[in-house]
């Protein structure tokens, strides 16, 4: 079987999927990648379907020595370079490895979340349904734990066909982020509602896969802010006692007491997460009906993405593909970095 | 049972929470778990999963699936034809090492209530309680029934690390939970029963609608159960 060793890696570094569901009434929270398009995106261009397990990077790369058989890679989500034995892959194309070649994930340049998908996904064992590794429940991975120096990896698939490139550019939103009130909103005064949609959060250095906490003017509560513990979904904005908000993600917890002011919409989430500590942003309200089409449009914007994958090398080299540099618009939504890496990175 | 009129709250295009009360209430709780039956029979495409608390059942959507305004309707049609399940809820006794190491807030507790703590000990263990929900972490339960005199407020700061097993009091709601976590709540004792176990068949013992009663157990018996529930023995013992 192939395998990667990991030669090194960052801390934050693990296997992720579409995320574990079903188990939710259990207390069992959904993990799965961060940036959800990064990995349908990744998956794509090595020929998987988009939910199949990959490695996600937090702002640190990794090195890793192909074993065993050949295995395609490619690289989404934050911007960061892929290399083969040193050669630059480029960006939104994937590349095949063979046996003894180095791959290798540069540190995120802008952004946070990175994702390598691998052919056929990382074989990884699945529990309840997903090979997601969640921290606080001890589930899926590398055993349990996220990925480290010295291991190898199972891939479970050999290249199939030629490398791919993607030549419609996978578009992501810019500007405030849409959220829908809700479900306690009625918990918030009227000027508590219109601070956290006139006002401008800032990431605070408490941000990991369970969640956000921002920085910034507080929300103020209209009946207090214990409620009895209820269900929460990933992009909640709960406001504690503190009155800052804080942004539920992947690893979060599956229900809480704290009252929920909004959501933000799924089609934004990926944007969201890849900010850093120091990242400023708004808020905007939308309508259900309205994150429902925004959530149809990202949907056929990644149809437009697969339908746009060509083979490497028919009519469009590798130079080119360098040249045009096709990931600006993916970089540009992404608010403009003040904090050093060094902030995320234990 | 009359056809309750629940609020539909949305929480974003993802999932829709549908409450049925604000409170704790052995009733909303009870309706809570038979409605979230009864949509899961009710396979309705769109629905990816549902989740059923205290007083509300969360059902988290496709949105590109789901038709919301047929899914409201639907949920009224199963509303009105809800009946509640007439068997009996399972009963476990969870064994429970009460105070010191174990329990480190006992004394606290009982201090702020001007009792022993063999007393706080017996109005807790006295209890028969009902498993309302699965929430927070992986296989942690959360009680209604508690006894409302020894109810204590959260703490005003939270502990970063409680051990797994730790049965513990927060305001009127009561808890054991399955793996290490950060708690504001008060610890009055710890279980070797591990709720959460994914080697094990079931990964999962106690589930929503069971009843469970604590039994106290001295120091000296900890290790032993400690060992056979690292084995995967259920430990927590089911009333037959």
């Amino acid at each position: 079987m192939t395998r990667l060793f990991v030669k090194d890696c960052g801390a934050g570094t693990t296997i992720q999927d579409a995320g574990r569901f079903g188990y939710q009434r259990y207390g069992v929270g959904p993990a799965g990648a961060m940036d959800r398009i990064a990995l349908a995106v990744a998956n794509m261009l090595v020929g998987n379907a988009p939910g199949e397990a990959a490695m996600e990077f937090t702002v640190l790369g990794g090195s890793f020595v192909v074993e065993g058989g050949p295995v395609r890679v490619a690289l989404a989500g934050a911007l960061a370079d892929l290399k083969v034995d040193g050669e630059p892959v480029a960006a939104l194309t994937s590349a095949t490895a063979e046996p003894g070649q180095t791959i290798s994930v540069g540190a995120a340049k802008a952004g946070t979340f990175m994702v390598l998908a691998v052919s056929g996904g990382f074989a990884v064992k699945q529990e309840l349904g997903s090979r997601s590794f969640h921290l606080r429940g001890g589930l899926g991975g590398v055993e349990r734990a996220p990925v480290r120096p010295g291991q190898s990896l199972p891939v479970a698939g050999a290249p199939q066909g030629p490398d791919l490139t993607a030549t419609v550019p996978p578009k992501v939103s810019a500007g405030a982020y849409r959220v829908v009130f809700g479900p306690q909103d009625d918990y918030f005064s009227e000027a508590g509602k219109a601070t956290f949609l006139s006002e401008t959060y800032t990431v605070s250095a408490e941000a990991d896969r369970m969640g956000y906490r921002l920085s910034g003017p507080v929300i103020e509560h209209a009946k207090g802010f214990n409620i009895v513990s209820d269900g929460i979904v990933t992009g909640s904005v709960q406001v504690p006692g503190s009155g800052e908000p804080i942004v539920l993600l992947a690893d979060r917890q599956t229900t809480g007491g704290y009252p929920k002011i909004a959501t933000i919409v799924s089609a934004d989430l990926p944007r969201f997460v890849q900010q850093r500590p120091g990242s400023a942003m708004r808020f905007t309200a939308v309508t259900l009906a309205e994150a429902i089409a925004a959530a149809r449009e990202q949907a056929a914007m990644l149809e437009a993405v697969r339908a746009g994958l060509k083979p490497v090398g028919l009519g469009l080299d590798t130079e080119h593909l360098l040249s045009v540099n096709l990931v600006d618009g993916w970089v540009d939504a992404h608010a403009p970095l003040v904090d050093p890496l060094a902030d995320r990175v234990a | 049972m009359a056809s309750p009129v629940p609020r539909f709250l949305p929480c974003g295009d993802t999932a829709v929470t549908i409450e049925f009360g604000t409170e704790i209430d052995n009733a909303v709780n009870a309706l809570c778990l038979a409605f979230d039956e009864a949509l899961k029979a009710a396979a309705i495409p769109g629905v990816i999963e549902t989740l059923p608390t205290y007083r509300s059942v969360l059902v988290q959507v496709d949105p590109l699936v789901i038709d919301m305004p047929a899914f409201e309707a639907r949920v009224h049609a199963i509303l009105d034809g809800l009946k509640q399940s007439g068997a009996p809820p399972r009963r476990w006794t969870i064994p429970v090492v009460y105070g010191g190491a174990f329990g480190i807030d006992l004394e606290d507790v009982a201090r702020a209530h001007g009792i022993t703590t063999e007393e706080v000990i017996r109005r807790h263990a006295s209890r028969t309680y009902r498993v309302a929900m699965l929430g927070f972490l992986p296989g942690f339960c959360y009680l209604s029934g508690a006894d409302p005199s020894i109810a204590l407020p959260r703490r005003t700061s939270p502990r970063l690390k409680t051990p797994a097993g730790t049965v513990s009091i927060g305001g009127v709601q009561a808890l054991f939970a399955s793996v290490e976590a950060p708690s504001g709540w008060h610890l009055l004792g710890r279980t070797p029963v591990r709720n959460f176990m994914p080697d094990r068949d079931p990964v999962f013992l106690v589930g929503a609608g069971d009843e469970v009663v604590f039994q106290p157990i001295a120091e000296s018996e900890w290790d032993a159960l400690d060992r056979a529930a690292a084995a995967g023995e259920q430990v927590a013992v089911l009333a037959s």
